[in-house]
């Protein structure tokens, strides 16, 4: 796939070290599952862990651990690889969707054109994750960010000042970015968006959605 | 073998690494290849101390990293026939398996996040000699660059990977905008990412 709008090299780290908040972080590895340029970064991005690893300060097992674990050994088989997927959605999604394809999402409608689902996410996370459906020719009013918001395309197309975002671009935006993107391919331009969570950020999806449904 | 061991005592660091890193890489594949227990104890000496360090810098207990460890070492042992070159050195591979095991931990309810991660490497493909080779070298060219880098990058990778701590966090400790954490952890990895691909 030929990909123009890649994830920063900061959201790349956050990824590998394993400090990225779970709705960026399921956004994020969308993005390198469909984007080859990205996932050798990602590795690279890995390669700091394996390092630091290497070159790292030893805490010694337990000779009681290491027989157990010696032990066990016999009882476990080796892993296989996974069968293919049949999904049309990047795995990180499909797993967060619980096998929900897009045509069996249950859309709230929050204005003519505009609808959002809200994917669950575990207890106690820090970011939301919704899916956005924009119908062709929609305009969203411009807005800011409250706080880190990593958007990528699905299906269809947007355009802003940064340019047109296409199925798997990703819009790795901070707080202070202003856009105003525009569903213009004739099509419905369906995203999925990490937010960090409305406790710490209440006004995201207010400010979004407030000139529509007056939330 | 006292003469090897002199012969390494007279070799550079950077050598010496990279046979230790060949070595390991050769644990792994018998590991894959034969079952070899053996071979899976050298690769358990050598990284579950390392991991249990890590699991402790990130807030685990000594119990839940001993049980954590051990997990992460019978991860190791089922899927090292999944290993490839492509996944990065065998620590960078052992790094990412301890990760994965302990993010899907704390996150449990569908959360297998970094387990998709782990779908779309490139399948059996036969390591040509210069890329195992290479993937020898990567841990120590990393460490070497890790040490070369300023101390404000390295701080915020160390913070990053050892220590757990999201971007937000770390410049709410530091008392320094996200944007310049952001911007100082790109400049450390985009010097190690040049590195990186002048060995690959």
């Amino acid at each position: 796939m030929n990909l123009s709008h890649h994830l920063d090299d900061a959201t790349l780290l956050a990824l590998a070290s394993g400090t990225i908040a779970h709705a960026h972080g399921i956004v994020a590895a969308s993005h390198v599952a469909l984007c080859p340029a990205c996932a050798k970064a990602l590795r690279n991005a890995e390669a700091i862990g394996g390092g630091l690893l290497a070159e790292g300060e030893l805490e010694p097992v337990s000779d009681m651990a290491r027989a157990a674990t010696l032990a066990s050994l016999d009882g476990v088989a080796p892993a296989q690889r996974k069968p293919v997927r049949k999904s049309e959605l990047p795995a990180a999604l499909d797993h967060a969707l619980g096998g929900l394809n897009l045509d069996q999402i249950k859309w709230k409608k929050k204005a003519p054109g505009v609808a959002l689902f809200d994917v669950p996410m575990p207890k106690g996370s820090t970011s939301a994750l919704k899916l956005l459906s924009i119908g062709p020719g929609r305009v969203m009013p411009e807005h800011g960010h409250g706080g880190e918001e990593l958007t990528m395309v699905l299906k269809g197309s947007y355009t802003d000042h940064m340019g047109t975002f296409g199925p798997g671009d990703v819009a790795d935006l901070d707080d202070t970015v202003e856009h105003t993107p525009v569903a213009d391919s004739g099509e419905t331009c369906i995203c999925l968006v990490a937010v960090e969570a409305p406790t710490r950020f209440k006004s995201v999806w207010a400010r979004l959605f407030q000139p529509f449904v007056g939330i | 073998m006292p003469q090897l061991q002199l012969y390494q005592s007279l070799m550079p660091k950077l050598d010496r690494d990279t046979v230790l890193a060949e070595k390991l890489a050769q644990a792994l594949s018998r590991v894959a290849q034969f079952r070899d227990r053996e071979a899976f104890a050298t690769l358990f000496d050598h990284f579950a101390p390392r991991i249990k360090y890590f699991l402790m810098r990130k807030g685990s207990n000594a119990e839940q990293a001993e049980d954590l460890v051990q997990e992460a070492m019978i991860a190791i042992w089922s899927k090292a026939a999944l290993y490839s070159p492509e996944k990065g050195s065998v620590a960078t591979w052992a790094f990412t398996v301890a990760r994965n095991l302990r993010i899907d931990r704390l996150r449990r309810e569908r959360a297998q996040l970094y387990e998709t991660l782990e779908d779309f490497d490139a399948e059996d493909e036969t390591p040509s000699a210069h890329e195992s080779l290479a993937r020898a070298q990567e841990d120590t060219a990393v460490s070497r660059a890790l040490a070369q880098i300023p101390e404000e990058q390295r701080q915020l990778l160390i913070l990053s990977y050892v220590d757990d701590v999201p971007q937000s966090e770390i410049a709410q400790r530091l008392k320094i905008p996200l944007g310049t954490v952001k911007s100082r952890m790109r400049l450390g990895y985009q010097r190690l990412r040049k590195i990186l691909e002048q060995i690959s």
